[in-house]
């Protein structure tokens, strides 16, 4: 067999896949999910799963990751009874809402009667029913299902998710905690569909931790689609904590409105092979976005993330910083394209992403990628690559810090400036100790970004 | 306590350290004086355990134990102190933590149990007071956009955190004001016992007005070519060191 049959293989075993499931996906699913199914067939099979001859994925080849046997299941799984008491609380009367999702499907919501008038959090396929017209007003319109074999895979297979309505005006405190957890015997393919609309004047910080109970291969496509009307604060971290044998691609795409605000912030953990699609549309003026992402790897994982700023109308402000600590063999990519549409007059843009090199076979590659097509515009971008200051770690050992403790004193200054961008105070907290933990060989997989009470101990799992 | 044999050393296959003898005991202040680029601050980071620097021959021991087989932490936790001519900029790390990280490692190794956050905290302002540091920089990252002073006093605030036994303090007085001179000085010599030896390394009188030497050394192309009382040091003050150099390429 040569290459080509084996790559065409691929997208016929996907098609397969979705063939043999159609009618049970479609069923009782909203009418816009279906339509847009039908476009995606074709988008699908022309582009397939991208490997690094795809400009947009030139650090990351896909295929060899979906090639073996994965499981896919149309609808919830088993294992769906290891939900909240897996990630349980020590305090029973939590003022958060925990929403946990296993392989891909929506398994509940705690504290749910608590939750402020009118604000939805429910399971996608649900709300996609329920409230077909909201669905249809937002559905596929973030995410460029032509432009993307992942996106086009995501929206053949589309299923379930989390759904979340923030209705106008509505200010929810304590942050939405969303567990995403990959588990079961077999290897999986696991498709996740998210819909997140945050009204005017409404505003939502949300937490996401991406976990792994069992030791199967995983291969997840995550398509998440955010709309951040007039004026509406919208904050999304997403903290990835996996086994070596996962493959997360996680795609985030936002559409702001005017006056608008928004900050998302990935931290990378711990997992195989994470790509992290994260573009943001500011669709209107005075929209002001921060993108940050922080990857910490070692053996042979991989991280790559992905930004796309589109600054369409004038008056914008966005800014991106992403960091990385490589280690060992691993490798990263940062890919920063930021577009300045021809109408997008005083638009300011930002962007740096600095990576430390612990050994000479860590790999980094960035890519900033600017077209500016106005002129009265301020942009900036810089990359660096850089290992650990000599003089810092010998300045730290003539004090009598042992070499492991300074270069973890070391890596944390590093990194600790993306940490610092948190806008949640105990989030920004918990989040800090788990670095922290990651660089002192510490972070267990069942170590979570989930908070208790502020007298309460993290969530565990069993 | 310190004794120092035959010392040589060199970085890029060029031979800075060219045969150093000296010893120190309990109790004393040496002074080394000497012109620019002569091997003080080689002499200092090489008893530190800078590995940039290549030991080519000659021994160190330190309280009985072969200094050079050490390394730099295990020196510091033996109790010896380097205060740097150029203090290094740690951005993100913050000055509580790595003293608090430090002090603790220093415990470790004696034994001991780690310090409780109040004994620490305790500590830290009571040595605060005693070097009269700003709370404000040991608020910040480790010297990270200190002014050159403050940089030079926090060497001595951590000096007074470690209580090292052989301290080494190369210029730490350049750039100091004269209020700051007094106050650093100060502080040396209050943390000074019969126990504990201190090397000052500098280029003027002014700080052995305070720190009053036993003996003064004059180092010299890598190698101390005169050694003699706290005289030594005014007379070069007014000489300058043109009869000593002349005095040894004779
Ligand atoms: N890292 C280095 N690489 C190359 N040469 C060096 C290095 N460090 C020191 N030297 C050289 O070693 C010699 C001694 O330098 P050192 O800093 O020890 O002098 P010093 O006596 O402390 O001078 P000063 O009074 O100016 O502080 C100088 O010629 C200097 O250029
Ligand atoms: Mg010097």
């Amino acid at each position: 067999m040569n290459v080509t049959e084996i790559l065409s293989g691929l997208t016929e075993a996907l098609v397969n896949t979705y063939q043999q499931h159609a009618a049970t996906l479609a069923e009782n699913h909203a009418a816009v999910v279906n339509r847009l199914r039908e476009s995606a067939l074709p988008a699908f099979v022309k582009m397939g799963i991208p490997n690094n001859k795809v400009e947009n994925y030139k650090y990351t080849n896909l295929q060899p990751l979906f090639a073996g046997n994965f499981e896919f299941f149309p609808h919830a799984d088993t294992d769906m009874h290891i939900t909240t008491e897996a990630f349980r609380c020590d305090v029973p009367d939590l003022q958060s809402h925990l929403i946990f999702l296993v392989n891909g499907a929506f398994a509940g919501v705690s504290n749910k009667n608590n939750l402020p008038k009118g604000v939805e959090i429910s399971s996608f396929k649900e709300f996609a029913t329920h409230r077909a017209q909201i669905v249809e007003q937002y559905y596929g319109q973030a995410a460029p299902l032509h432009h993307d074999g992942i996106v086009a895979l995501n929206t053949l297979l589309a299923s379930d998710g989390y759904a979340i309505y923030i209705p106008k005006g509505v200010v929810i405190e304590e942050p939405l905690q969303i567990v995403n957890i990959l588990t079961g015997d077999t290897d999986r393919l696991v498709i996740q569909r998210n819909l997140i609309v945050v009204e005017e004047d409404a505003q939502v910080r949300i937490m996401v931790c991406d976990h792994t109970l069992s030791a199967s291969r995983f291969v997840a496509n995550t398509v998440t689609e955010v709309f951040v009307d007039q004026r509406a604060i919208f904050d999304l971290y997403n903290l990835q904590n996996q086994h070596n044998l996962t493959t997360q691609i996680a795609g985030t795409y936002i559409r702001q409105k005017a006056n608008s605000n928004v900050m998302s912030n990935n931290i990378t953990l711990h997992t195989g092979v994470a790509r992290n699609n994260i573009h943001v549309h500011m669709d209107d003026e005075h929209c002001e976005s921060h993108v940050y992402g922080l990857y910490l790897n070692d053996k042979s994982q991989h991280v790559d993330n992905y930004v796309f700023m589109d600054h369409a109308k004038p008056n914008c402000f966005s800014s991106e910083l992403f960091k990385g600590v490589i280690d060992d063999y691993a490798s990263a990519a940062f890919t920063g394209r930021i577009l300045v549409q021809r109408d997008a007059q005083k638009t300011n843009a930002y962007q740096s992403c600095n990576n430390l090199l612990l050994t000479s076979d860590a790999k980094v590659n960035t890519k900033p990628q600017l077209e500016i097509y106005a002129d009265d515009v301020k942009c900036s971008h810089g990359a660096t690559v850089g290992q650990i200051d000599e003089n810092a770690m010998f300045y730290l050992r003539s004090r009598g810090l042992s070499p492991e403790e300074a270069r973890i004193l070391l890596m944390y200054a590093f990194a600790y400036e993306v940490v610092e961008k948190i806008r949640v105070e105990p989030l920004k907290e918990q989040i800090r100790t788990l670095v922290e933990k990651r660089f002192r060989g510490e972070l267990d997989k069942c170590d979570a970004c989930v908070l208790c009470d502020s007298k309460a101990r993290t969530a565990g799992c069993m | 306590m310190l004794k120092i044999r035959n010392l040589h050393a060199k970085i890029d296959d060029k031979e800075i350290l060219r045969g150093i003898n000296l010893d120190i005991k309990p109790g004393e202040v040496h002074a080394i004086m000497g012109p620019n680029g002569s091997g003080k601050s080689t002499l200092s980071a090489v008893l530190a355990g800078n590995e940039a620097f290549e030991v080519t021959e000659g021994e160190v021991t330190f309280n009985g134990k072969n200094l050079l087989d050490m390394a730099p932490e295990d020196r510091s936790r033996e109790g010896l102190f380097l205060s740097f001519q150029y203090p290094v900029e740690i951005p993100g790390v913050s000055m509580v933590n790595f003293m608090r990280t430090a002090l603790n490692e220093h415990r470790k190794y004696r034994g001991e149990a780690p310090m409780s956050a109040s004994d620490f905290l305790k500590l830290m302002r009571d040595k605060k007071n005693l070097v009269e540091i700003d709370s404000n920089l040991t608020n910040r990252a480790v010297n990270e956009g200190f002014s050159g002073g403050e940089k030079k006093k926090n060497e001595i605030f951590q000096m007074a955190m470690l209580q090292p036994k052989l301290a080494i303090l190369d210029e730490t007085d350049s750039g100091l004001d004269i209020d700051a001179l007094r106050i650093v000085a100060n502080g040396v010599t209050k943390l000074k016992s019969p126990e504990n030896a201190t090397i000052v390394i500098t280029h003027y009188q002014r700080l052995l007005d305070y720190i009053v030497p036993d003996h003064v050394h004059v180092l010299y192309k890598g190698r101390i070519v005169k050694s003699a009382g706290k005289e030594l040091a005014l007379e070069l003050e007014e000489k300058g060191y043109d009869w000593i150099k002349k005095e040894f390429e004779d």
